[in-house]
């Protein structure tokens, strides 16, 4: 008797991983909401506004997927993690998908068993300084204090960076941006060093940001972007080609003003009509309505536009399109064909 | 049970293992064992599945690999090149740093305190119990979080030490500078000294041949131990036994003719004049610390979150310890100090002869079980950014190598391995302490 108990124990084991395995679309659309993991507050690319709503420039790309996978960009639970917590999350299926400002590197996506889906923000780890410290150059930090966010790829290459320059350096780890901001204003740490557009973020926070400075040194590439669980590659594509539509949408001049009047009838352009839905089924070999993708920009927008609302250089933030610029104005987005 | 001479030839039934009293308790506990055998199975069966499901493996090897990262407070030679191991063994000593200082300061804060909030001054015994309730019923995270966030805030920055009218000066004599990144104290430096011992050196590393000075470099070996630390303890340890005998022959004495002659002298010479020849011999001096660049160069560095995490451990710990030493204390029945007042001896050695040694054999078994909270709340350092354990292995490596599974197994494990060493170290004493019955 204790053999078929023990057999049967096995088969609902068994049973429940694989119930686990199955398709995220379907269980995002039963469950009728995204949880997305995002930062815990970094302003412009995550943190809720005045009214709790979270606003930013990574919350744009989770309310754009909610937007087209159940047709209401507010279905979103949004699951604050931590540069410590949020692989976790994501791995334990706690959260479908990390839109938190997270580098693309190759143990994360082979060994951590994660796939990105693409970058929606090219960056590089920077540092920031008080203007009165006299520093210009990374270089000059020698024997400076550094807050720096633990769990994060800035932990690792700040190592390398002291080491191949023979300098050395204190660091003092950090769990949230916010302890930081904390530490390096009140004179705790010399310097504080994250991915450089998150720099610019923390600095327009400050009462006095123009008595502060961030580096020339660009010290790492920080290719970053989403990312979903390996294995489950429907799901991939979802979010993978959501993120495509808002930056193939800015390159192909399709706003959030303009596409409800381009989507109710075929234009002259077939990769618009495509990428609308007016024109063949891209919308059902991803398993979503045909109209997913004017559902996605009709939320926040193009890239261009999210971008210009949260981060752009008319914010307090004040980034620069730089590196992040559409290809055809010289930067490195570049969205494959919708075909 | 031998005397039993007619057992009954009653035939076994399987019925019996139900309805027969002499079964029925052992078939209960085989089902019960049976039962938690598979849930665990189940249990183990279920991680394995989810994790081959996921596509991970179990191992270890990881940990052998280059660690990447830095850390800032350092009890053995360290750096980003070491393997994630060593960068755990760091974490370790940083850990059992925090809990042996802390251990021993909430001992001291809180016997004082226990004592002090059964004195007979109104305001002291009131003050003592503000203390005890503000601190025991608020939780220890806040604690350090509040204390750290303290340091930075109101102290000033080691900028502020700069130039000719600074606004932060150095205290004692310009030896000690309070700042906001921790306090920098004199170290003691040994101009004759005798340099580090390697343990385990490895010849093929260049960093074990000897320099100009006849000493190996810092990376020599697993760990080194300081000659010079060695050698004072020696000392230090032959004059306390020294001492000790110098006490021995007093009793003797004292036994044999009533009279107890003066040794407190001899005895504080033979401790105190051996160690200043030995200081002296290895040539002795502090070295102060300096603002050199960003930071204060020399001198001992106490960060700031190894002092707020130990301070703030120790004073709620303390608050719990003097609660115990004050139910100790109460627990000897009041005849006690009568009587030993009668006797002509004074209310405080009342107290240090009387009450409280057969006070401790109340106090020991709950300080035991302190001393372990103090320890695995050690392992909230994170919050202020201090590098033990749960910061290194549990937090960097975990995170940078996504071995979830294996690095909090091994946190467990080691957290399991420091409390039970504390347990059997307190229960020890507790055997020498308790009152011997006769």
């Amino acid at each position: 008797m204790n053999k078929t108990v023990f057999v049967g124990v096995l088969a609902l084991a068994g049973m429940s991983a694989s119930v686990a395995a199955a398709g995220l679309l379907d269980e995002v659309k039963t469950r009728g909401k995204l949880n997305c993991g995002v930062a815990t507050g970094v302003p412009g690319f995550a943190a809720p506004d005045a009214n709790g709503e979270w606003q930013g420039f990574d919350v744009a790309v989770c309310r754009a997927v909610a937007a087209a996978v159940l047709d209401d960009p507010t279905a979103v639970e949004f699951v604050p993690t931590t540069g410590k917590t949020r692989f976790t999350a994501l791995a334990s299926g706690e959260i479908d998908m990390l839109a938190r400002n997270t580098t693309w590197t190759f143990s994360r996506d082979v060994d951590l068993k994660f796939d990105f889906v693409g970058v929606n923000y090219y960056d590089g780890q920077g540092f920031l300084v008080r203007k009165d410290l006299g520093v210009s150059s990374a270089k000059e930090l020698d024997g400076a204090t550094v807050c720096i966010q633990t769990g994060t790829t800035t932990e690792l290459n700040l190592a390398d960076f002291f080491r191949i320059n023979n300098m050395e350096y204190e660091p003092v780890p950090i769990e949230t941006n916010a302890e930081g901001q904390q530490q390096y204003l009140a004179g705790a740490c010399d310097s504080y060093t994250t991915d450089a557009s998150g720099l610019a973020a923390t600095r327009a926070t400050f009462e006095d940001a123009a008595e502060h400075v961030i580096l020339p040194e660009i010290i790492s590439k920080e290719p970053l972007g989403p990312l979903v669980r390996h294995g489950d590659n429907e799901w991939a594509d979802v979010v993978r080609w959501t993120l495509n539509a808002l930056i193939a949408a800015e390159e192909l001049g399709v706003t959030s003003a303009n596409v409800t009047e381009l989507a109710s009838a075929a234009g002259n352009n077939p990769e618009i009509n495509r990428m609308l839905g007016t024109e063949g089924t891209l919308g059902e070999m991803l398993g979503l309505p045909a109209d997913w993708a004017v559902k996605a920009l009709s939320v926040n927008g193009n890239y261009g536009e999210i971008f210009e609302k949260n981060i752009g250089e008319t914010t307090p933030i004040g980034l620069a399109r730089g590196l992040n610029a559409q290809w055809t104005s010289g930067g490195l987005l570049y969205a494959p064909p919708f075909r | 049970m031998t005397s039993l001479t007619d057992p009954p030839k009653e035939s076994f039934r399987l019925g019996m293992l139900i309805y027969d009293t002499r079964y029925r308790s052992l078939t209960i506990q085989i089902v019960a064992l049976i039962g938690f055998m598979i849930f665990a199975a189940w249990l183990i069966n279920n991680t394995l599945y989810n994790l081959a499901e996921q596509g991970k493996t179990i191992g270890f090897g990881f940990l052998s690999d280059t660690a990447g990262y830095d850390i800032n407070q350092r009890l053995l030679d360290y750096n980003s090149q070491s393997s994630h191991w060593r960068a755990a063994f760091v974490g370790l000593l940083n850990t059992l740093l925090v809990a042996f200082l802390g251990c021993i300061t909430a001992t001291i804060i809180g016997v004082f305190v226990g004592i002090l909030r059964l004195s007979n001054n109104w305001l002291i015994a009131r003050l003592m119990t503000v203390y005890v309730e503000m601190f025991r019923n608020v939780p220890v995270l806040l604690w350090i979080v509040f204390t750290m966030a303290i340091m930075i805030e109101t102290l000033p920055a080691p900028r502020a030490f700069k130039g000719d009218d600074p606004q932060a000066s150095m205290v004692l004599f310009d030896s000690v500078a309070f700042t906001n990144r921790g306090v920098y104290i004199p170290e003691p430096l040994f101009s004759r000294g005798l340099g580090d011992m390697p343990i385990l050196p490895d010849a093929a590393n260049p960093d074990c041949q000897l320099n100009e000075a006849g000493e190996v470099g810092d990376s020599c070996g697993i760990f080194q131990i300081n000659i010079d630390l060695l050698f004072l303890v020696l000392v230090l340890g032959a004059s306390l036994f020294v001492s000790g005998r110098i006490r021995k022959r007093a009793d003797r004495i004292q036994n044999e003719t009533g009279d107890r002659p003066n040794t407190m002298y001899l005895r504080l010479g033979v401790v105190i004049l051996p160690f200043v020849a030995a200081l002296i011999a290895l040539g002795f001096h502090l070295g102060y610390p300096e603002l050199k660049g960003f930071n204060f160069k020399g001198g001992t560095y106490l960060r700031n979150s190894l002092i707020a995490l130990w301070l703030a451990l120790s004073l709620y710990t303390a608050a719990f310890i003097a609660e115990i030493v004050r139910a100790g204390i109460l627990a000897i029945s009041k005849g006690q100090t009568e009587a030993a007042s009668a006797l002509g001896l004074r209310p405080n050695r009342i107290m240090s002869l009387v009450i409280l040694p057969q006070a401790l054999r109340v106090i020991i078994p709950p300080l035991i079980s302190n001393y372990l909270n103090l320890t695995k709340n050690s392992s909230l350092a994170i919050a202020v950014g201090y590098m033990d354990i749960t910061g290194t292995l549990g937090g960097i490596t975990m995170n940078q190598t996504g071995k979830e599974l294996e690095c909090v197994l091994m946190l467990m494990l080691v957290y399991l391995v420091i409390s039970l060493s504390i347990s059997a170290v307190m229960n020890w004493y507790n055997e020498r302490v308790k009152l011997v019955e006769r």
